[in-house]
């Protein structure tokens, strides 16, 4: 009975969102109903996967095989507990954002500024392609969730076509398509050794496999993934193409989009690379993303710019834990992952609040904003906390856990990764400090001082000026949406236990493997 | 039925002249660099069924007759996805040119102003070093730089260090003078600073 419930529920969260791509397609001329119809399927989506996650919880996994085709011929989705669990988190992300997303097109009065016909089908396509990914259960089928999330991004990124948005786009699109053209490469050489696409068999044939080869097949898929997920040195383009998009699309980006890359590195480190042959690499790997990332982040003078470095510094803690290859360190990446997709989506949000206040991100304008918005200082200040891992905040349970995790394994390298991840975090906390304290806590520069400004640096935006900060009214809906967001990062934390919880089962599936390939193979001898 | 040469030659040559293009600062070249790395892809993928030249369609009578036919249906989706996406990217060049009337990848101009601005921000910096005309108003707390008087007796140094401020710790000790010890009492160094900066 519960089987077949899940079986039935598994494929819509993908299902639903492209259906309702092509119905906002089709109404595409009336926005007031396309917006209806977008928060409509988001919800159902969401709602489909809540009670996912609550059957894959108590059930453990369970396969679906696409079109009942027979196992290793079709198509097969897999929810596990740490499928499930990413589904949850990206669908109230994504709903959460698309709210917001509205709230600011309707303040902004619509299609003058962004082609809102456009955005509500492409964010639908954008959501089947991360819940494809998340779902797939083969390689190939991850491939095509990649690149159905990529394409969709790319529109998003680029829209409405501005100089600085084809810019940053072209930077991204080439960098993304390198990475697919190497996981392409990749899925080949897989092929051409096992014979097979399927994750669940391959996780027995790979094993078989001379070293080697092994190595090799494990190299490609980690440069592919290590792109996607912005791991130092393979995460250049991140900062340089997030910062342009709108707000939202920003915010969504950033939160989801790298995590896809990292849920890739997990689950292929533990169902296909169980012997974790390049986890001395990665954990080094993981320290220069750290470390470079946050220091790029203390250089900045931008909010979005400062928030994308530690972006890409922040994955090094997801990438730590997973190079550890113990189920406490995956337990803290799966930890880490779910609070900071909603930590970053929170204050790209909040940002996106402080551009339309402040008139510009660039922290040399920005002041006295606390004083003209105490609600919108609330609003970044509790999230940014959180980033820097001020306890009892879920940034600090999720750090404590991963540093946990590596004194168990003990050891040079962890020792140095542990040490890493202090000094990262106290970093973060200075930077977030430096936006706090010039943004937020000090008094507005005089106007003259604006203009002394505005003649050294032409190109870095206008602020507004000390009357039209004052006269300013943001949007409800839009601080609604902010405020929600805020919510669920505390919510994280107040049920953090709860939380970590499921995502020690869904390590402990993970590193255990027989409950994913029982799930595809059914009960029968795996060969 | 043997293995042929053909098909790794044109898989490493395609790789070989995309990477190239791909390297290239102008678009359309970049483009180009990206079709050839697709369908070297593409090969690659299509020599991982095995040999090439049979059927792929069954009726099986004897597993050697057929070809695998799942990668075929494989490069088949990667072909679609490569002619979408390179059709989005051309749209994208041709925006570029539109807007700039250029169609090479553009450097960061934000990144550039980090990379090329002082390395201290006007507001981190210590009041006391900064020149008289950039301080802010006056918090009683200013001192008159000592006037500068060059002197050829005391040791020079090449570095820029705080000699000025050496004749007053001269006088306190006349002991490491005498060895040649360069102690700069904080005012002299700090009047240095202001020498440099004016």
């Amino acid at each position: 009975m519960m089987d077949d419930l899940i079986r039935v529920l598994t494929p819509l969260p993908v299902l639903l969102p492209l259906l309702g791509a092509a119905g906002a397609l089709l109404v595409g001329k009336h926005p007031q109903l396309q917006r209806t119809l977008s928060i409509l399927v988001l919800t159902a989506v969401l709602a489909v996967s809540v009670s996912l996650l609550f059957l894959a919880d108590a059930e453990g996994a369970t396969s679906v095989s696409v079109g009942g085709w027979p196992v290793p011929l079709g198509i097969v989705l897999v929810v596990d507990r740490l499928s499930a669990l990413m589904l949850v988190v990206a669908n109230t992300v994504t709903l959460g954002v698309l709210v917001f997303a509205v709230g600011q097109g309707i303040a902004d009065g619509d299609e003058t500024d962004t082609p809102l016909s456009i955005f509500h089908p492409t964010y639908l396509v954008l959501v089947a392609g991360v819940s494809n990914a998340f779902l797939a259960g083969d390689l190939f089928n991850l491939y095509v969730g990649f690149e159905v999330l990529l394409a969709a991004s790319y529109v998003l990124l680029t829209l409405g076509g501005t100089a600085g948005r084809i810019r940053a786009g072209i930077t991204y699109v080439v960098v993304s398509l390198m990475s697919s053209l190497v996981f392409l490469a990749a899925i080949a050489l897989v092929y051409a050794a096992t014979g097979t696409v399927n994750m669940a068999q391959l996780a027995v044939r790979l094993g078989e496999l001379p070293d080697g080869t092994q190595l090799l097949l494990q190299s490609m898929l980690r440069v592919a993934f290590g792109i996607k997920a912005a791991v130092v040195p393979l995460s250049a383009w991140l900062p340089d193409s997030y910062p342009t998009a709108p707000a939202p699309v920003t915010a969504v980006f950033a939160g989801l989009l790298t995590k896809v890359g990292v849920y890739a590195i997990i689950r292929t480190n533990t169902l296909l690379f169980p012997d974790g042959a390049l986890n001395d690499l990665l954990l080094w790997a993981a320290l220069a993303t750290m470390v470079v990332g946050i220091l790029g982040a203390v250089a900045q003078t931008d909010v979005k710019r400062m928030l994308s470095f530690t972006l890409v510094s922040h994955i090094g803690y997801m990438v730590f834990g997973v190079a550890l290859g113990t189920t406490a360190g995956f337990a803290g990446a799966i930890f880490y992952v779910v609070h900071h997709i909603a930590i970053q989506t929170t204050l790209f949000l909040a940002t996106g609040l402080v551009e339309r206040r402040g008139g510009t991100t660039n922290t040399e304008k920005l002041g006295g904003l606390a004083k003209a918005s105490p609600l919108l200082a609330i609003l970044f200040f509790v999230p940014a906390m959180n980033l820097a891992g001020i306890p009892p905040l879920s940034g600090f349970i999720g750090k404590l856990g991963l540093l946990e995790a590596g004194v168990a394994v003990g050891g040079v390298g962890p020792y140095v990764l542990v040490g890493g991840a202090v000094v990262t975090s106290l970093l973060t906390l200075v930077a977030i400090a430096r936006v706090w304290g010039r943004a937020f806590w000090r008094p507005r520069a005089v106007d003259t001082a604006e203009e002394d400004l505005e003649a050294i640096r032409p190109a870095a935006g206008t602020a507004v000026t000390t009357e039209e900060l004052q006269a300013a009214k943001l949007p409800a809906t839009m601080v609604a949406a902010t405020a929600g967001f805020v919510a669920i990062t505390v919510a994280i934390t107040v049920f953090g236990g709860v939380l970590y919880g499921v995502a020690d089962r869904a390590a402990v599936d993970l590193v255990d493997r027989t409950p994913y390939l029982e799930s595809v193979f059914g009960d029968r001898v795996v060969e | 039925m043997t293995p042929t040469v053909v098909l790794p030659v044109i898989i490493a040559g395609l790789y070989a002249a995309g990477v190239y293009l791909l390297l290239d600062r102008s678009l359309t070249r970049v483009l180009l660099g990206f079709l050839l790395l697709g369908n070297a892809t593409n090969v690659l993928l299509l020599s991982a069924g095995g040999v090439a030249g049979l059927a792929p369609i069954l009726p099986v009578e004897d597993e050697s007759s057929i070809n695998d036919p799942l990668p075929q249906a494989l490069v088949l989706t990667a072909i679609v996805i490569t002619f979408g996406i390179s059709a989005f990217v051309l749209a994208m060049i041709y925006r570029s040119w539109r807007l700039v009337r250029d169609e090479v990848v553009q450097d960061d101009a934000e990144d550039l102003r980090v990379a090329t601005r002082e390395e201290i921000d006007a507001d981190d910096r210590d009041p006391e070093l900064l020149h008289p005309a950039e301080r802010g108003p006056g918090d009683g707390l200013t001192v008159e730089a000592p006037p500068h008087r060059p002197d050829t007796d005391t040791p020079s140094d090449d570095v820029g260090l705080g000699l000025a401020g050496l004749e007053a710790a001269e006088n306190e000790s006349a002991e490491a003078a005498a060895v040649g010890e360069v102690s700069p009492t904080p005012a002299g160094g700090r009047s240095a600073r202001r020498e440099e900066e004016q």
